[in-house]
């Protein structure tokens, strides 16, 4: 069974775990102690990882690091269908690789403003703000665009792709990091359409659909 | 958005209090680093003789502000401190597993963040099939005190359905419960252990009020549980306490209006009231909304 190296606020790992909910992969996740006892700087957790962060997967024997990279595997390997990760359509299969680092932006800027507020972690959080809200603005219109030619995601397929997958954890954890999304409404009702998705997973400061 | 309110406190009852600045082996170089508390920048570092010192960012002397190390954290105090913190006794039984789960900082007022932890009403909703689940949703009548002493506030006799009380959990329990506010800002909880039915787990929140609307929230716990790791003790503790962060986030207003009126209670809010009624008659303003003179006198 693939072993996750997990830490159950990351945002980074929730990607892990939401896409292996999705593809309905089963996993164990193992615990590292990221904060406060920032087990990833550890020798030993170094010898797993010697960048030392997480998430990292072993699937049988095969180690990998990086959540973005991590999701390009898991969906190569385990989704037979090829939507989330569309090898055999180059033209969308380089859209997504183009989402994935914009993706590296929101992680830099929303996720970095949250780990700011919550963890204490040194970084200059008015220009994570700003940084957020400037790739926020600009998917949110392209997410606009999007609905106006009858589609829900941010690639131009009638399906997700791991872009959505790697993209949503920094968008609706924002709030946290006191980066507001009051002003993106298309940015709002694609994270619901994600949140539809059969397979759909939480994690703490996320709500499921249709609660009220 | 944000309440525009002064960050400094002038409450002296908050002034004189010991307060958390945060855990002992945080503290780790002779280099100053900074913590925010109560709206005062504060320095701190280990001095020549490894204990730590703390001291007003902003005082050109450096003038050591009393310090107390109790409970794995440093303690600190803007006034005249007390003596002593309040006794956990627990602290010191040898089987004990004593762990920080960390420092997490919450947009939410000191008071709200201590009211939300004396709530059992929203277990089966924010802590579902762990601290609660539906259809046990009910809050069973309990009884709140004032220790004439200590001038604590208790709650006791609180039970509740939890469907994983503990990292230590096989089954579903009934969880008796004790809940303690020995400190405007401070407050413990003592449940039922799966491992020992005389003894109790000790869980605390020990908030450190940044500005009247944001805390760094210290989780500690003294628990009967040889066998998890730090880690996983750790893991259950964040996470709970990541489902309460955007319900404390979203709580409107931001401060903890203290009118009985203000907002309306039902029975299992009855240490909620308590509490309130307990910070009005020490004379906290900090974090609060404070009972006006002029609706006060409606109700007289």
């Amino acid at each position: 069974m693939i072993k996750l190296y997990d830490y159950e606020l990351s945002a980074n790992c929730y990607k892990q775990r939401l896409m292996m909910s999705l593809l309905d992969v089963p996993y164990e996740s193992v615990p590292i102690d990221f904060f406060p006892g920032l087990e990833h700087k550890t020798d030993e957790f170094k010898k797993i990882n010697p960048l030392g962060h997480i998430p990292v997967i072993n699937d049988d024997g095969y180690v990998l690091w990086d959540a973005h990279a991590i999701l390009v595997y898991l969906a190569a390997k385990y989704d037979p269908s090829g939507h989330w990760y569309p090898i055999r359509d180059p033209a969308l299969l380089g859209e997504t690789a183009s989402w994935l680092l914009f993706a590296e932006g929101t992680t830099n800027t929303a996720s970095a403003a949250r780990l700011y507020v919550n963890l204490s972690y040194d970084f200059d959080i008015e220009a994570c703000r700003a940084g957020a809200h400037r790739l926020f603005r600009m998917l949110d219109e392209h997410l606009w665009f999007r609905e106006r030619e009858g589609l829900n995601w941010v690639c131009s397929a009638s399906h997700p792709t791991i872009a959505d997958i790697a993209i949503f954890p920094d968008v609706v954890l924002s709030e946290e990091g006191g980066v507001s999304r009051l002003d993106y409404p298309a940015l709002r009702r694609w994270t619901d359409r994600v949140k539809a998705l059969p397979g759909f997973s939480i994690m703490p400061g996320i709500f499921p659909m249709g609660t009220s | 958005m944000t309440a525009n309110v002064a960050t400094t406190c002038t409450d002296p009852v908050i002034l004189d209090q010991w307060h958390p600045l945060l855990p002992l082996d945080e503290i780790t170089t002779d280099q100053p680093n900074t913590a925010v508390l109560l709206g005062e920048q504060l320095s701190y570092r280990l001095d020549a003789n490894g204990d730590p010192v703390v001291w007003l960012t902003a005082d050109a002397d450096a003038t050591p502000l009393p310090i107390l190390v109790e409970y794995l954290y440093v303690w600190t105090c803007l006034g005249s401190p007390p003596d002593r913190l309040f006794a956990i006794p627990e602290f010191s039984e040898p089987d004990r597993r004593n762990v920080h789960a960390g420092t997490i900082g919450v947009h939410v007022s000191a008071p709200r963040a201590v009211e939300n932890f004396l709530d059992m009403g929203h277990f089966p909703f924010v802590h579902t099939d762990v601290l609660g689940a539906e259809p046990h949703t009910e809050v069973v009548e309990y009884d709140v005190h004032i220790d004439p002493d200590t001038n604590d506030v208790w709650a006791t006799e609180c039970v509740f359905y939890q469907p994983r009380a503990a990292t230590t959990s096989t089954e579903g329990q009934m969880s008796d419960y004790l809940y303690r506010v020995p400190h405007p800002f401070c407050v413990i909880l003592y449940k039922t252990t799966p491992l020992d039915k005389d003894r109790m787990d000790v869980i605390a929140l020990f908030c450190r009020p940044t500005a009247q609307d944001r805390i760094e929230a210290h989780m500690f716990l003294s628990l009967l549980d040889p066998d998890n790791t730090d880690a996983a003790i750790r893991k259950f503790q964040q996470t709970i306490f990541g489902q309460d962060k955007p319900i404390l986030e979203n709580q409107h207003p931001k401060l903890l209006p203290l009118d009985s009126r203000a907002e309306t209670p039902i029975r299992a809010d009855k240490v909620a009231i308590a509490y309130r009624r307990w910070l009005s008659d020490l004379g906290v303003t900090y974090g609060v909304i404070p009972v006006s003179p002029t609706s006060a006198s409606v109700t007289s």
